[in-house]
């Protein structure tokens, strides 16, 4: 009974910590341009594939890591110079629609390049499974927990310590005000999109050994993501790790406790069932609007 | 020219029916005649879509879901329960109308991105329960819909029939039931813009604040065009049914949800006639794109990426712009003078 419970909340937390990184990653580049990124479960996919198939040529993991994570990076800077920037006075809409243009772009390449079949990646380490009351919890959960903590405690360093950081503080906060004192938005700009790519790689890094990994693997990767930043509040990254985590572990107790089927509709309907209540997720900020 | 032509209600339904009528001299072969059928179809949905999209300002991304209730409302109550199609696709509209007012009213408090959201959550909650509940359903692998059936007359696509003495195959047949209903959609979504509930919307999009507080009840009328639009699909998704013989839980998915209200964004949100065009274009380009084989999805997301950050207002009204009018500006300096 308890074990059974144990099992759901390692699955759940497991598959959390990587909703909690593609939705930080959402978080990151809504706060520095308002943009929701639909393209943001690309990179997902764009980390994971790409270390499958250098791994698969032979490479060492840890290169093949680098090399996916310094991809998904420039895929980000490339996707704000060449398709966010030149739209900058579209409406909200348009740049939904453009974001997702770009997506379909990355994933028809990604199938080109490595066909559409499911591929599987080994954990990072030897140990396959440890037992813990009853319940397995996989090694490479551990991996996910690890790395995911990590990159927060580093993203919290890298806003409260470092001048880049706190210049995409200041632009979310206030574009007009961080531009007067002298703050180049454009490089913030490209910075977020940057870091939010380099988080949604990781994440489908870490993640693969898990779930496999495939081409379109980022269409449902990225919604989560959306989902879990919308639940915790649009532009909070506190909410973004919170909902991240009630995301996952939500959906792993109604798999395993009402039905596998509707694991995802419970899923939705927890976003719904926020939103009713607090219009604007849990953490998000109060706006007062200007007419 | 063209903005003078859309302007007028009345003519550019007649525009719309005058190609209506022409067009089939470009069809070749029953392919063409299917295309122009499930563009038709399409369109009148997204014609829908438009009213709660382009002129009340409210995003939707589950609007496949209204559709998908209705194709299988449709595809039950003719196929497992025996009804006739027409009181189907009504009750299916009614009970379609009433899903959206109860998610409506919570829902549409809701702003921006949040709405989004809520939208794909909703839209991704009957896809969920389309595909689950297998005994009503049929679940992933679909369902059989009879043939559209109006007054003991069957409307197959492989029929023949005889109009005014005139020989005419199913597909023809359903193309004008097709062409009909889009015009018919367009001509009512054009009356409901230029009545008061449109002016009442068209404020929500300038600053729905703003028109709360010169009188405007901004959750009547947000909650009325939801239902609108959802009627509309789910009439729409009825027909569909129908015509397709066939359906399939992907008619409520998230990605078909994408597809409408990408047609509704690139061919010119709030324009009436650019959202068919919208449907035109993205209905026809896989076809047009179908030489590029593995190539096809990539060129498909780079032209609308392209599009979107060229023409971030849409195609009809980019076009519009373009379009020298001189009429327009000699009426404009016609008011300028008199007023100033």
């Amino acid at each position: 009974m308890f074990s059974e419970f144990l099992q759901y909340l390692f699955t759940g937390t497991t598959i959390g910590a990587t909703y909690a990184l593609i939705a930080l990653g959402f978080t990151l580049i809504y706060n520095a341009s308002h943009v929701i990124n639909f393209a943001q479960g690309e990179f997902v996919m764009i980390g994971g594939m790409t270390t499958v198939a250098l791994t698969g040529m032979g490479m060492p993991m840890i290169v093949a890591v680098v090399l996916a994570v310094i991809l998904a990076s420039v895929l980000g800077l490339a996707l704000q110079r060449l398709a966010i920037a030149p739209a900058k006075q579209a409406d909200v809409v348009t740049l939904i629609i453009i974001t997702i243009g770009a997506s379909i772009f990355i994933r028809g390449i990604a199938q080109v390049v490595w066909g559409k079949e499911y591929h599987s990646m080994p954990n990072f380490s030897a140990t396959q499974s440890l037992e813990v009351f009853g319940a397995v919890l996989n090694s490479q959960s551990l991996w996910v927990f690890g790395i995911g903590a990590v990159l927060v405690v580093a993203l919290v360093l890298f806003f409260t310590k470092t001048l880049s950081g706190k210049a995409i503080l200041a632009t979310s906060m206030n574009k007009e005000a961080a531009r007067l004192v002298g703050i180049r938005t454009q490089v913030v700009l490209m910075l977020a999109f940057m870091v939010s790519a380099f988080l949604g790689s990781v994440a489908g890094i870490v993640v693969a050994p898990i779930t496999f990994t495939s081409y379109d693997i980022g269409i449902i990767l990225g919604l989560k993501g959306f989902v879990a930043a919308a639940i915790g509040g649009l532009g909070s990254g506190v909410g973004a790790i919170v909902g991240g985590l009630a995301l996952g572990i939500v959906e792993a107790m109604a798999a395993g406790y009402i039905s596998s089927d509707y694991k995802d509709a419970v899923a939705f309907s927890m976003i719904l069932l926020v939103l009713f209540f607090m219009p604007r997720g849990l953490f998000g900020a109060k706006v007062v609007e200007r007419v | 020219m063209l903005n003078q032509i859309m302007q007028s209600r009345l003519r550019g339904v007649m525009l719309l029916g005058l190609i209506l009528i022409f067009l089939p001299a470009f069809f070749a072969n029953p392919f063409h005649y299917e295309l122009a059928i499930q563009v038709g179809i399409v369109a009148a949905t997204v014609v829908g879509l438009n009213l709660l999209v382009g002129f009340a300002g409210q995003i939707s991304l589950g609007h496949a879901g209204f559709f998908g209730l209705g194709a299988y409302f449709s595809g039950i109550a003719t196929g497992t329960y025996g009804w006739s199609s027409i009181p189907a696709l009504v009750a299916g509209a009614i009970a379609v109308g009433v899903v959206a007012w109860i998610v409506g009213r919570p829902i549409l408090r809701l702003k921006g991105h949040y709405l989004s959201m809520a939208t794909l959550a909703v839209g991704f909650i009957i896809a969920i329960i389309l595909e689950n509940e297998r005994a009503l359903t049929g679940g992933p692998d679909g369902m059989s819909v009879p043939p559209l059936e109006v007054f003991g007359w069957q409307l197959s696509t492989f029929g023949r029939y005889s109009l005014f003495g005139l020989e005419i195959s199913g597909v023809q047949a359903w193309y004008m039931v097709a062409g009909v209903l889009l015009v018919i959609a367009t001509w009512f979504a054009l009356n409901i813009i230029e009545s008061p509930i449109g002016r009442a919307l068209r404020s929500l999009k300038g600053s729905e604040v703003a028109a709360g507080v010169v009188g405007v009840n901004t959750t009547k009328y947000k909650s009325l065009v939801f239902v609108v639009s959802a009627v509309y699909a789910s009439i729409m998704g009825g027909i569909y049914a129908h015509f397709q013989g066939f359906i399939t839980p992907d008619l409520a998915s998230f990605d078909f949800s994408i597809v409408l209200i990408t047609m509704v964004v690139i061919g010119g949100m709030g324009s009436t006639f650019g959202v068919i065009l919208g449907a035109v274009v993205i209905e026809l380009l896989p076809q047009a794109l179908a030489d590029f084989q593995e190539l096809e999805m990539a060129m498909f997301g780079l032209i609308l990426m392209v599009t979107m950050i060229f023409m971030p207002k849409g195609l009809l009204p980019t076009l519009n712009s373009v379009v020298p009018n001189i009429t327009r500006k000699k009426a404009a300096e016609v008011r300028h003078d008199s007023t100033g």
